[in-house]
């Protein structure tokens, strides 16, 4: 039976002038968000404009605000790398002053919400500001070229993390911050990917029509910072869905008893190897050659979806 | 009717946060400013104060959240001290460079290390190149009217820049003085409403702000900052005559005190201008020339004022509770360079005095005068003077 898809406005509020590379996974999150954010004010209090964004320091940030030009078509605002959270908690508390209807979209990357970010973020969370926060996880610093983050997977090449005589990449577990936000006990927490425009938009509606905060970890990826051709960054990302790296789900009120999984097998059992997933991307080029390196990303993903409350099966 | 109250100086500077009526404070408790937000609290929570007070985790986020409501277009407050300043280190350069008015209350603190809450300007003084204008206060009562005078000189269209208010850690902040708390509506005169022309997060006038700036136009961006704070130098002195008119209390750049006929003038700022009148005026009765002055506004520097006190004294004395390590006091620094290219100048000398919280006693100024009257007839001796060390302890 053919899924119906809900339809995506046509209001756009990026503008197509940004600078972002050919490909670029975030660029495709930034639109789509802000779309679904759109239809979400427009729903809540029929306008469909009613929101600001805060960004923080990153590549989507220095590729579409470079003045004296914007590719934003929304109030915007950028402060510092690490306070995206805060500056959102200031701009919501001013807005009920000023008595403006309506919602904060903070956007900020891995490493400036993973990293230096996670105190803002988490005060933001527990202080209940009325905020979407949405990662855009392209699991490593790609705006200072590609150096690791807490969110980038076990395994990668990065500039700080490079496979050599006694490396293998990256040699700890990718951080997952939707764990760590859901345990705010805040309304609402998923994760999605630009492999489902869809299941994103609708999650993104979603986060912005609870009242207090949400927070969304997407998968965006990076066509330098993964080595990738750039007609292949839908084709990267829904392999990672496919897989069984990249899981897709909800956490209602802090819930984590009751997660929502999308595109979960019924079965357990991944179909597609890692490796299918592994082999287009450069960053993990040199895995190939230490199928231990391999085995234990597999754990790795079997530990995570244990943690999610599922016991997976990994060709 | 103006009412008079004795309160600390923390209290004061909640009391003028209350007057000015920010739309949005964001603070984090530190000592010795942590009565600040506390009071603040209870003002918002008594409905006194019509605010969203949002309780942060970090001065970082507090600065951060005020330069969003900022950003929204709304007045805002907060305040801090000493390692709570130093975390908002980074913010600070943010909040000038994107011309947002915030003002900010600050119970002058020393730095660590090692860990010392007790007074000394060192906090403030560190951020002095962050393109925040810059007052200190004598008194509690200099405190609340310097917060007020703040908010009006920070959001003029001519200026429209961040600005903080010292007062001492623990002499002034933990000190019960009387203070006068202006009327509401003399108050609300004095500063109108902030309606900001160029800060808005409105949807319905979609604007971008905190850009990315290319190599092409950074310099000049920071160039309309360094304008902007050239423009507070007369913007706070209006402020202060209208402050005077309203209020009738007199601030000054620069506050002299029996220096018309003086050999030696000792320069300082804060509370201790106040020890160093009476000790003027002890001096006095003793026929000796010397004379005070205090520094209100040292960001703009007032390199007029100074220029002109040059004239009248053989010895300017600078007593600083700050250090700039391998090079002297920072209030020094900026003394010497206002004189640096006039045809005859006064010795000046650099005292560094009270770090953390030593007591300033008559001794140790009459230790600096002593210095003072000697190099006015001998020649100076030391770059820098650290008055009142234990040199026994060392």
């Amino acid at each position: 039976m053919a899924v119906r898809k809900p339809p995506i406005t046509t209001r756009e509020y990026r503008a197509p002038g940004h600078a972002a590379c050919a490909g670029c996974g975030c660029a495709i999150i930034m639109r789509l968000a802000t779309k679904a954010f759109s239809e979400a004010m427009e729903e809540k209090y029929g306008d469909p404009n009613a929101f600001a964004i805060a960004h923080a320091t990153g590549c989507m940030e220095v590729v579409s605000a470079v003045f004296p030009y914007t590719a934003w078509k929304a109030p915007w605002v950028h402060v510092a790398f690490e306070n995206a959270a805060a500056v959102a908690s200031g701009i919501e508390a001013a807005w009920k002053k000023l008595g403006y209807k309506g919602k904060i979209l903070a956007f900020a990357g891995d490493g400036g919400t993973a990293d230096i970010g996670l105190q803002a973020l988490s005060g933001m969370l527990e202080r209940r500001h009325n905020v979407v926060y949405i990662m855009y996880d392209n699991e490593a610093y790609m705006n200072t070229g590609i150096q690791r983050s807490s969110s980038t997977p076990y395994g990668a090449w990065t500039t700080t993390s490079p496979p050599g005589k006694y490396s293998i990449g990256e040699d700890k577990p990718k951080k997952w911050v939707a764990l760590i936000a859901a345990a705010h006990m805040i309304p609402y927490v998923a994760t999605a990917s630009i492999a489902d425009p869809y299941d994103l938009y609708r999650k993104v509606k979603k986060a912005a029509l609870v009242d207090g905060p949400a927070f969304l970890q997407i998968h965006g990826p990076c066509v330098p910072g993964w080595r990738i051709p750039p007609e292949k960054t839908v084709e990267v990302a829904k392999l990672a869905i496919e897989t069984g790296v990249w899981p897709l789900f909800e956490i209602e009120n802090g819930d984590i008893r009751n997660i929502k999984f999308q595109r979960f097998p019924k079965d357990g059992k991944f179909k597609k190897p890692i490796e299918e997933y592994l082999k287009l991307q450069g960053r993990f080029k040199h895995l190939f050659k230490r199928p231990e390196a391999i085995q234990e990303l597999k754990e790795q993903i079997k530990a995570m979806w244990r943690v999610l409350g599922k016991e997976v099966e990994l060709p | 009717m103006p009412m008079k109250k004795v309160m600390k100086g923390n209290e004061a500077a909640a009391w003028a946060a209350k007057l000015a009526k920010p739309k949005v404070i964001a603070a984090f408790p530190i000592t010795p400013s942590t009565l600040v937000p506390e009071k603040i609290s209870e003002f918002v929570a008594n409905g006194e104060l019509d605010a969203e007070f949002i309780k942060v985790e970090s001065e970082h986020s507090a600065i951060s959240a005020c330069v969003g409501a900022a950003a929204a277009g709304v007045r805002t407050f907060t305040a801090t001290a000493s390692q709570g300043l130093a975390l908002m280190h980074e913010i600070l350069f943010i909040a000038a460079g994107m011309r947002l008015p915030i003002v900010m209350a600050i119970g002058n603190r020393a730095l660590s290390a090692p860990i010392n809450i007790w007074n000394d300007w060192q906090d403030t003084i560190s951020e002095r190149d962050t393109g925040w204008i810059q007052f200190y206060a004598e008194n509690n009562q200099e405190a609340l009217d310097l917060i007020l005078i703040a908010f009006k000189v920070a959001e003029d269209e001519r200026v429209l820049l961040p600005a903080m208010t010292g007062f001492d850690a623990f002499i002034l902040t933990h000190t019960v003085e009387p203070v006068e708390i202006p009327d509401q509506e003399l108050v609300d005169e004095f500063l109108g409403e902030y309606k900001p022309k160029h800060a808005y997060l409105d949807p319905k006038r979609p604007i971008t702000q905190g850009t990315l700036g290319f190599p092409a136009h950074y310099m000049e961006a920071r160039y309309t900052v360094w304008e902007a704070m050239e423009n507070a130098r007369e913007v706070i002195k209006e402020a202060f005559e209208e402050f005077e008119k309203k209020f009738g209390r007199k601030y000054q750049m620069v506050e002299e005190y029996k220096t018309d006929d003086a050999e030696v003038i000792m320069i300082t700022m804060g509370s201790l201008a106040g020890t160093l009148k009476e000790f003027v005026d002890k001096k006095r009765e003793e026929g000796v020339k010397v004379g005070a002055a205090k520094i209100t506004v040292y960001r703009p520097f007032p390199i007029e004022e100074i220029r002109a006190l040059a004239k009248k004294a053989k010895v300017l004395a600078i007593l600083e509770k700050d250090v700039s390590f391998g090079s002297g006091g920072a209030v020094f620094a900026d003394v010497a360079r206002s004189l640096i290219n006039e045809k005859e100048k006064p010795i000046i000398l650099d005292f560094i005095i009270g770090l953390g919280g030593r007591d300033v006693t008559f001794e140790q100024l009459e230790e600096a005068l002593s210095i003072a009257e000697k190099a006015m007839k001998e020649g100076v001796e030391e770059d820098v003077y650290w008055i009142g060390l234990r040199k026994e302890i060392l």
